[in-house]
């Protein structure tokens, strides 16, 4: 099966993929056989044992691991035999990523390798930082094989419409434009300012920051560099269109026809409204093709089951297994899966070899979706902020 | 289960993102409300000018006669209110429902909403200060001595930012019509049935429905894209956003009131005959508006008056919202009214405030999944205790010992300031507070307002410049 000649290349931080993930936007979903989810499920099982053995060896791990084996009650090298015993680890801590030193989680299999660190969070106090070498390079080039070439043809220019700075976005995106053949235009944008902003109530410098950012993609855009696809967030996708219509043109009169987004503020209302009115309808008649993805500094990227009208614009998650694992479960038992279309809470794993994470509780919630042909595993649907970290009590409003 | 669609410009929107509201008690849901975002928001804000040009058609007069039948329609009829057929009393009972209020006090608004349109040409002649109404219409005009006067409107159409807590509210806005200006509406998230049902009204009276656009739902960023893409809005706040929009020529803000009752030295040992309306001041409307008494200044009798507050307040029960003598309203928000308690006790905890209800039994009546705050009143030895300036959503109140001539420099920010008073010097000084928003001078109710007058802040202040406009011959 193709899918095994993507997950083959996933170990192999070097190596970057050039089979497509078994998927493409444009087919239709079908619903998967039974023997499909029973395969994925033995080849994560093998892929779990093979991610323990390279970062709890002493030859190979990292010193935060090795140093945390010794305080396990279990041989994660023995006692790990698949992806279900690594409910044998505690809950993983995103705290403890915030300060360093940042070489102890570089496996040491990897020590002579250039590192990066990304960083999240970080508005106020120490951010929390991940370490990465090859990891958003493969998950990128896996994310685009599925990118239909009608609407990002290879070769075309990228505008990258998202966060700069300490970010694994900003250099992924590069990376994706790149290894399609392109070159990628940034802009200036300070997430944490924002934040900042929005915390002292500044609204209106927040949107005067708002506009800079537009501002400087509407002077890349219309600077002739040939930019046929992007990336952006949500809001900054919906200013830009806005920013443009009060200009008198479009995303698609300036030459955009392929779009990838994320985040939870990415919800099928937003979708709706974006490809109705923003784009002006679908691909098909816009010429503008959006996909939306999920994912984080820690996990890397989920891509979207086909999102169209007829089904209400349902945006469904898969992980891009087994270098990453999506699971929803109880709220309150974070070991018990709820069952298909019930919700609960979005726990992420990450297995490369260059970082391992077993069950970080994101701060999101959505419903479990079964797994499909093209994606035979668990997804994940509806996802917003966690309701229990999301709910404030306003009192005295008038 | 009634739908609410978006009012997108008159038009119907349906979303994808949903939210109920449900009975505050029982928790059957009552409405679904379609939300949408930001950006939608944003989009619309673009064709105001359209709603503008659409009631630009009719003249003020007639946008006035058809506000006129609106209020009788808001008041009497049976309104296609989402996809309900709504009759008034279908109104109070929803509006009952979700927000937790009484049903009487429910009733009491719908009057008080209808007074506004019955009677918009008198109240927009008092907020005009009597000018014609053709001369805003136009731009500019003559005024009676022969001065070309120009008012030059700020918005195509209001936003508002509307609470869920008192439905009185809405009277602010309603004028905003017949001024030929398109009205853009956040509901408050548990009440969207008086917007709803004056939209309603208002196009079944004949007035183009292009002219409303109605955003429901909890969602923060409704809020403020209407704030940030209104060139004139009005909001609904708690003292954090008063601060946050301080300042900004663009947003009008409303928040408590701190309304007072000031009891000059040649009136004080009279209060007996005026305890009545310390009462009304305190506890109509159950206590959640802004024109509610919420502290009562005097400088000598202040026990006696507290104590006399305490036997009069203090035995008013929880009761039912459908029981006609309900007159406390239910806080639906989970943990609200157990906040709101332990900031009171940790204010008659300092030893210059008195507790004077505490004989009349517990305030807090917790009734999963709602609690009411039965009525309190504190009485304060000074200016400086810390409970003299608070206000809070239930007829609570401060009687607080202060001499006439230290009233003033310590009752801060008063949105309707009742100065029972006939000392000519002390009336010369509350006419001079810039404290004061509403001075009434004499033994007036605090929530009893004349709507012939202007309320926090001229409306026509705040849509229209005054400025010089001059023409060649």
């Amino acid at each position: 099966m193709q899918y095994f000649q993507v997950v083959g290349v996933s170990l192999g931080h070097s190596a970057t993929p050039t089979h497509a993930l078994p998927c493409s936007p444009q087919s239709d979903p079908e619903i998967v056989s039974e023997e499909q989810p029973n395969a994925a499920r033995d080849l994560l099982d093998a892929h779990t044992v093979e991610t323990i053995a390279w970062h709890f060896h002493e030859s190979t791990g990292c010193p935060f691991w090795l140093e945390k084996k010794s305080q396990l009650k279990f041989d994660p090298l023995t006692e790990i035999r698949s992806y279900d015993d690594l409910k044998k680890f505690d809950p993983f801590e995103d705290d403890w990523l915030r300060g360093g030193p940042v070489r102890r989680w570089v496996p040491k299999g990897l020590a002579d390798k250039p590192v990066y660190v990304f960083e999240t969070g970080g508005t106020t106090g120490v951010p929390k930082s991940r370490i990465a070498i090859d990891d958003f390079r493969t998950d990128y080039s896996l994310f685009s094989n599925t990118l239909p070439e009608e609407f990002f043809p290879q070769g075309s220019n990228w505008l990258m419409l998202g966060p700069s700075g300490p970010r694994r976005l900003r250099l992924a995106v590069e990376h994706l434009a790149q290894h399609r053949g392109g070159i990628c235009f940034c802009i200036d944008l300070d997430p944490r300012w924002v934040v900042k902003l929005i915390k002292k109530g500044w609204m209106d410098h927040l949107e005067e920051y708002k506009k800079h950012c537009i501002d400087q993609a509407v002077t890349v855009l219309g600077a002739g560099h040939e930019i046929k696809c992007m990336f952006g967030t949500p809001k900054l996708i919906e200013s830009l269109c806005l920013g443009l219509e009060e200009r008198g043109t479009s995303l698609a009169e300036q030459g955009i026809t392929g779009i990838f987004s994320g985040g939870t503020e990415f919800t099928p209302q937003w979708t709706k409204f974006c490809i109705e009115e923003l784009f002006g309808g679908p691909p098909e008649e816009s010429g503008i093709y959006m996909t939306p993805t999920y994912g984080n500094t820690l996990m890397g990227l989920a891509c979207s089951a086909p999102v169209t009208k007829e089904n209400q614009y349902k945006i469904s998650y898969y992980a891009p297994q087994p270098r990453a694992v999506i699971e929803v479960v109880d709220f309150d038992d974070h070991d018990q899966v709820v069952g298909y279309g019930e919700t609960g809470r979005v726990k992420l794993t990450t297995l490369t070899q260059e970082f391992f994470v077993p069950g970080f509780l994101e701060r999101d919630e959505g419903e479990r979706e079964p797994p499909y042909e093209k994606y035979p595993w668990d997804g994940v649907s509806g996802v917003r902020p966690f309701h229990r970290l999301a709910s404030s009590t306003t009192v005295g409003v008038y | 289960m009634i739908e609410l669609p978006a009012i997108r410009w008159g038009e119907p929107y349906e979303s994808l993102d949903v939210d109920e509201i449900a009975h505050f008690y029982t928790g059957e849901p009552i409405a679904r409300l379609h939300t949408v975002g930001a950006g939608i928001i944003r989009r619309d804000a673009k064709k105001a000018k359209l709603a503008r040009r659409a009631l630009q058609a009719m003249s003020p007069a007639e946008l006035i006669e058809k506000c006129k039948v609106a209020g009788e329609l808001f008041e009497s009829g049976t309104l296609a209110v989402g996809d309900s057929q709504q009759s008034p009393d279908d109104f109070v009972q929803q509006q009952s429902a979700t927000t937790g209020m009484p049903i009487s006090m429910c009733k009491a608004n719908v009057v008080k909403n209808a007074f506004v349109l019955k009677n918009i040409d008198q109240i927009l002649d008092c907020l005009t200060r009597g000018l014609d109404l053709n001369i805003l219409a136009r731009g500019y005009g003559d005024e009676d001595r022969g001065v070309t006067v120009s008012y030059q409107a700020q918005c195509d159409a209001l936003g508002a930012v509307l609470p869920s807590n008192s439905p009185g509210v809405h009277t602010l806005w309603l004028p905003v019509i017949a001024l030929q200006m398109g009205l853009v509406l956040k509901p408050g998230s548990s009440e969207p049935w008086t917007p709803y049902r004056v939209f309603a009204a208002m196009v079944e009276a004949g007035i183009p429905r292009e002219a409303f656009c109605l955003y429901p739902g909890a969602g923060a960023d409704i809020g403020g894209a209407i704030l940030s893409s209104c060139r004139r809005s009005m909001i609904f706040g708690g003292p954090q956003t008063i601060q946050q929009y301080a300042g900004n020529p663009k947003v009008q803000v409303h928040g408590p009131g701190f309304s007072k009752i000031l009891f000059g030295d040649d009136c004080v040992d009279d209060w007996q005959q005026h305890l009545d309306l310390m009462v009304d001041s305190v506890s109509r409307n159950g206590g959640r508006s802004c024109i509610n008494c919420s502290s009562i200044y005097a400088s000598r009798h202040t026990k006696e008056i507290a104590a006399a507050l305490a036997e009069k307040l203090g035995p008013i029960e929880a009761l039912p919202p459908d029981d006609p003598k309900a007159g406390l309203a239910a806080f639906t928000i989970e943990g609200a009214a157990a906040a709101i308690w332990g900031a009171l006790q940790h204010d008659f905890s300092d030893p210059q405030t008195t507790h004077m209800t505490e004989a009349y039994g517990d305030r807090l009546v917790e009734n999963p999944p709602v609690a009411y705050l039965r009525p309190v009143v504190l009485h304060c030895e000074s200016p400086g205790s810390p409970a003299a300036n608070k206000e809070y959503m239930f007829p609570a109140v401060s009687v607080v010992e202060c001499p006439q001539e230290k009233m003033l420099a310590s009752i801060g920010t008063t949105l309707v300031g009742t100065a029972i008073t006939n000392d000519k010097n002390f009336r010369q000084d509350l006419i001079a507070s810039v404290e004061i928003d509403r001075l009434n001078l004499g033994p007036i109710p605090t929530p009893q307002l004349d709507w012939l007058q202007p309320h926090e802040g001229n409306l026509i202040e705040f849509l229209y410049r005054n400025r010089a406009l001059q023409i060649d011959g």
